[in-house]
């Protein structure tokens, strides 16, 4: 069986785990925090209805109106087929590969290199390309980089990541009702369970605990959002290696992108997760490095994987 | 007597849920099946493509070397047999023709400076040669649609239902004969 099939069934696998997981995690959160804060779990079903209600609402915004809000901050122009025919055709083949409908082509003015892909279904899609990218890779580089952005379309990844924003939100929000609820109300916890003097040490206890928990909670979900994405950028390598059936144009390419030090001016913290590679530079490098920090892989390792595709190694 | 009703329900119960994964499946088949004939439809698309961009190229290339007729009497050749071809075999012959003829022609260019560089030249060989990729994509996505079909109604327990519906596996595009596996040479 071609590697890439495997490699994108477990990463769909993965995915999937990652997100029960996360929903069990915030489950069991609530439910510590119920007990700690008023002595009974099901009280954290308010918090977490709640917290999911203005979660979703925030995400969804962002999920109708981020990929607009994202191009224009980029400072990306429309492409049309006679602005850049070869460019178009590069894409348009893909189109053929993968059976997506065009999406809309953006580029960005910026000796750069980079690319994105936004869009909340293959529908409303829209790839964007930096002018240096443009200009310095080679036609199969290129194939490759565009359909990288491709499959994070055609594996809904801006949906996946909008899910994750929505649950990393919950766990913020029923943290934040859950220390607010110590520290302003917990009296009430104290004075109804009662009883003797060696219950309150064991409270008190219970309480940090508790406290602890939910100023962890939020750096824990955050971790988990950032491996997710990490993810995400493998699964979207293996699949851009399935519609081109040359890993190697996207190998090349990334050595091209780790070598490039310019920063991309336009970019920010809350958008650098969608490009290709981090666009955002510290001390000459690119930011974030290999690490739980980062919202993507290390480019080495992601051509390595690349490179093994088709050979017998892992 | 209340055991005869939970027993009538329960049966219900489980002649439903098996009704349903019935219909479920038989329409993901339907879905699959009509895919596969949309992506061979596509492969047609984009082999006519080549065809209405050939007619152009010859003229750009004969405003300037208007002596090498050889050359373009086997390009417009190939694509007449091309479009004639009635059978599949007559039509891989006619492409590997038509490949193979294209190659010589853009060759040419190297000889004529002033050939290489006109700009109608230069986007007409980007059109032909994304065409060929075109194509040669159009074709791994039929394979791949053919490859999840016979999948999706080869697996345990989807084939009963596919054999029970007459379903049958479709064939993947391949290259017939061994000798169209071979680079066409180029010689000018």
């Amino acid at each position: 069986m071609a590697q890439f099939e495997s490699l994108i069934a477990a990463n769909k696998r993965n995915s999937v785990l990652l997100v029960i997981l996360f929903v069990l995690f915030i489950c069991g959160l609530g439910a510590l925090l119920g007990w700690a804060v008023w002595g009974d779990w099901r009280m954290a079903i308010p918090s977490i209805v709640l917290a999911l209600a203005v979660s979703s609402v925030m995400a969804l915004v962002g999920y109708y109106a981020g990929p607009r809000a994202v191009l224009a901050m980029s400072g990306a122009q429309p492409v049309l087929r006679e602005d850049d025919p070869q460019l178009y055709n590069i894409v348009d083949e893909l189109r053929l590969a993968s059976g997506l409908p065009m999406p809309a082509l953006y580029l960005i003015e910026t000796p750069a290199m980079n690319a994105f892909a936004t869009g909340r279904d293959p529908e409303h899609a829209a790839v964007a390309v930096t002018r240096g990218l443009r200009d310095r890779l080679g036609r199969d580089e290129l194939q490759g980089v565009l359909a990288h952005e491709l499959s994070h379309v055609q594996n809904l990844d801006t949906r996946f990541m909008t899910l994750m924003a929505v649950l990393v939100g919950v766990v913020v929000l029923v943290s934040d009702i859950g220390l607010r609820s110590i520290f302003y109300g917990g009296g009430r916890r104290r004075s109804r369970g009662g009883g003797g003097g060696g219950g309150g040490a064991v409270m008190l206890i219970i309480l940090l605990v508790a406290v602890v928990l939910a100023i962890l909670a939020p750096i824990f979900a955050k971790l988990i959002q950032l491996a997710v994405s990490r993810q995400r950028e493998f699964l979207a390598d293996a699949s851009a290696s399935r519609l081109t059936r040359y890993p190697e144009g996207l190998a090349r390419a990334l050595e091209a992108l780790a070598a490039d030090t310019a920063e991309l001016a336009t970019a920010s913290r809350a958008t650098a997760h969608l490009f290709i590679v981090q666009p955002l530079m510290a001390r000459g490098r690119r930011a974030g490095g290999p690490g739980m920090w980062s919202s993507h892989p290390p480019i080495e390792e992601r051509i390595r994987r690349l490179r093994t595709i088709g050979t017998l190694e892992a | 007597m209340t055991g005869l009703p939970i027993a009538l329900v329960v049966l219900g119960g489980i002649v439903v849920v098996v009704g349903l994964w019935f219909v479920i499946t038989y329409n993901g088949l339907i879905r699959l099946r009509n895919a596969v004939k949309n992506a061979w439809s596509q492969i047609d698309v984009q082999l006519k493509r080549r065809y209405d961009l050939i007619p152009n190229l010859v003229e750009t290339v004969k405003g300037y070397a208007a002596h090498e007729k050889t050359t373009f009497e086997q390009v417009v050749q190939a694509r007449q047999r091309g479009i004639e071809a009635s059978t599949v075999k007559d039509q891989a012959a006619a492409e590997n023709m038509i490949t193979g003829a294209l190659r010589q022609l853009f060759a040419l260019s190297e000889a004529y400076p002033d050939l290489k560089a006109n700009q109608n030249f230069l986007a007409l060989q980007e059109e032909l040669s994304s065409t060929e990729n075109r194509i040669g994509f159009a074709r791994q996505y039929y394979n791949d649609t053919v490859q999840a079909f016979n999948t999706r109604q080869q697996v345990f327990p989807a084939n009963l239902v596919a054999s029970m519906l007459g379903f049958e596996s479709a064939e993947f595009f391949e290259i017939e004969e061994p000798t169209h596996r071979q680079a066409p040479k180029v010689s000018f």
